[in-house]
């Protein structure tokens, strides 16, 4: 028989993620600090908004858009936290930001576009980008800036093939953020060589300290920038899927169609849950997602003093919930390390390099998990370095 | 009370095992002056008490709860607060509660059996003047103690995601 799989399907890597979590299912007693997602439930009366939405018949498709009520909500949740001017109109509602991702790189992708991806980075953009027949394009970025895109850096890696730029701040894995300062000065080589911005913004109600800038608030930028964001990281919604993207509007019309034609709509009681925490977040000025933010936040503090006091130079993370610290002093590289710490003290973290050749001496570790769970993990890192060390 | 006197109390009441050194970290401030905050937070009686939540249903010992509603005629001068007070003085009374609603005050005692806490209730309580009536509730199972549920909740969260 012959094959019946696509080129582009073949020659897509597995995740290095997945891999790593078939090791650690198999250990039952293991801190898992791998999680890509809030250990919060998602508060009770957005659950039971949910519930009420199935309980009243609301278990119709939506419009391809969304419901209007839940686009006019995201509508005024983007003016009120991020001082950004989208129209219902020019709001998709997505199964989660992962759609909109695809379908921002479906609807933009031609043969041989180049897509630039700063280097580490959350698993999906280069492979959505290659599934286009698009090629990703990494900028290595390191911790001594931040992990930021610099104007330079940004400068080096654009030909003129290059289409698109994506950002993803604040950034899973690094905890990086860029500043408002930051997002100006690569603005003018955006707008020189043309390029459209994809900007993921699911972490942004998670920064500390600097609340987030939107690349799309900055002059002229709303109308080549796509934005993305979704409920999954503010509202630990992660199971619901919902994301939702805004576009330019020839952007936008050719993302309905594709998400018309593939996805119809968003799941129906997710978007009611989802419009139910945007209206009650409207009422009580976001207590919950403020309530979590400074849960993680504490316990932000907790790593990046835990990974430094134990000699692993860890570069203070301003966003998401991960710390990336580097483990190059250990002369082990990051899969090593998370391997022989897995083995050894049972403590979950990801290779850096899962994120991107320039991950490769660093590990992600979550603090999307309780303080006592940290703490744990802490002494046990701890224990496995000393047994490094010989002593 | 100042936003560093609240988080150090969010702190300590989700456990209150953690160092003042842990918890300067975990807010960002110096030790010196969480350990000033949380001695004033003790010697002003916010900090009633550092102590372990348990769950007496898994403890192998005979040990019954109660709630008792109790009826009281205020006391001149006094309201009260006389009768509140006499009452927490006894060892097995572990709360003691002014009440809106249909009753006065709420004491939650516990006991070795049912009868020693229908005793206390004849004995004790009932023999006070001021005491209208009394109606005894015993605690039959505990869902959810000080915040905490105590059935264990299966985690369903894949232990690496991207």
């Amino acid at each position: 028989m012959r094959s019946f799989i696509s080129e582009r399907a073949a020659l897509l890597k597995p995740s290095g993620i997945r891999k790593f979590f078939d090791i650690v299912h198999e250990k039952k007693n293991a801190i898992s600090l791998g999680v890509g997602e809030p250990d919060f439930i998602t508060p009770w009366d957005i659950r039971d908004a949910g519930i009420r939405s199935v309980q009243k018949g609301r278990t119709q498709y939506t419009g391809n858009r969304g419901l209007p009520e839940l686009r006019e909500n995201i509508s005024e949740y983007l003016r009120v936290r991020f001082s950004l001017d989208y129209p219902k109109e020019r709001i998709i509602v997505t199964v989660g930001a992962s759609e909109a991702i695809d379908l921002t790189l479906r609807a933009i992708c031609e043969k041989d576009d180049e897509i630039i991806i700063p280097d580490p980075c959350y698993v999906s953009y280069a492979p959505c980008v290659s599934l286009n027949s698009a090629v990703p394009v990494s900028v290595k970025c390191t911790d001594e800036n931040g992990f930021i895109i610099t104007p330079e850096m940004l400068e080096a890696a654009i030909t003129p093939k290059t289409k698109a730029l994506i950002l993803a701040y604040p950034n899973n894995p690094t905890g990086g953020i860029m500043t408002k300062e930051q997002l100006e000065k690569i603005v003018p080589v955006i707008e020189k060589h043309d390029l459209l911005v994809i900007s993921d913004e699911i972490y942004a109600e998670l920064t500390y300290g600097e609340k987030h800038v939107s690349v799309a608030s900055l002059p002229g930028m709303k109308e080549r920038t796509v934005l993305i964001n979704g409920f999954s990281k503010a509202f630990a919604m992660t199971g619901w899927r919902v994301g939702f993207v805004c576009a330019p509007k020839e952007i936008d019309d050719a993302m309905f169609k594709i998400h018309q034609y593939g996805i119809m709509c968003a799941p129906s009681m997710s978007q009611y849950a989802a419009n139910y925490a945007l209206k009650s977040g409207f009422d009580d000025n976001f207590a919950s997602v403020k309530y979590m933010h400074d849960e993680y936040n504490r316990r932000r503090r907790f790593m990046v003093n835990a990974f430094n006091s134990m000699n692993l130079a860890c570069f203070e993370p301003k966003g998401a919930f991960y710390v990336f610290p580097s483990v190059e002093s250990t002369g082990l590289d990051g899969e090593e390390f998370a391997t022989g710490l897995l083995e050894k003290q049972e403590v979950a973290v990801v290779p850096g390099v899962s994120f991107g050749e320039a991950g490769k001496y660093h590990i992600r570790a979550s603090y999307a998990t309780s303080m006592e769970q940290l703490n744990k993990a802490a002494d046990r890192i701890y224990k496995f370095l000393r047994e490094l060390n010989g002593a | 009370m100042d936003r560093l006197e609240k988080e150090i109390l969010d702190v300590l009441r989700d456990d209150c095992r953690y160092s003042a050194a842990k918890i300067a970290v975990m807010l960002g401030e110096s030790e010196e002056k969480v350990v000033a905050k949380i001695n004033e937070l003790e010697e002003s009686g916010i900090i009633v008490k550092y102590a372990a939540i348990t769950n007496s249903e898994l403890i192998d010992e005979e040990v019954v709860e109660a709630l008792i509603e109790v009826k009281v005629t205020p006391q001149k001068g006094r309201g009260f607060d006389g009768l509140a007070e006499s009452v927490s003085l006894c060892p097995e009374v572990k709360g003691v509660y002014l009440m809106s609603g249909t009753y006065d005050l709420a004491v939650f005692v516990e006991g070795k059996s049912l009868r020693n806490i229908s005793r206390f209730v004849a004995e004790k309580i009932s023999t006070f003047d001021c005491v209208i009536s009394t109606a005894t509730h015993f605690i039959l199972k505990k869902y959810k103690i000080e915040g905490n549920i105590t059935q264990k909740q299966d985690s369903m969260r894949l232990s690496v995601q991207p």
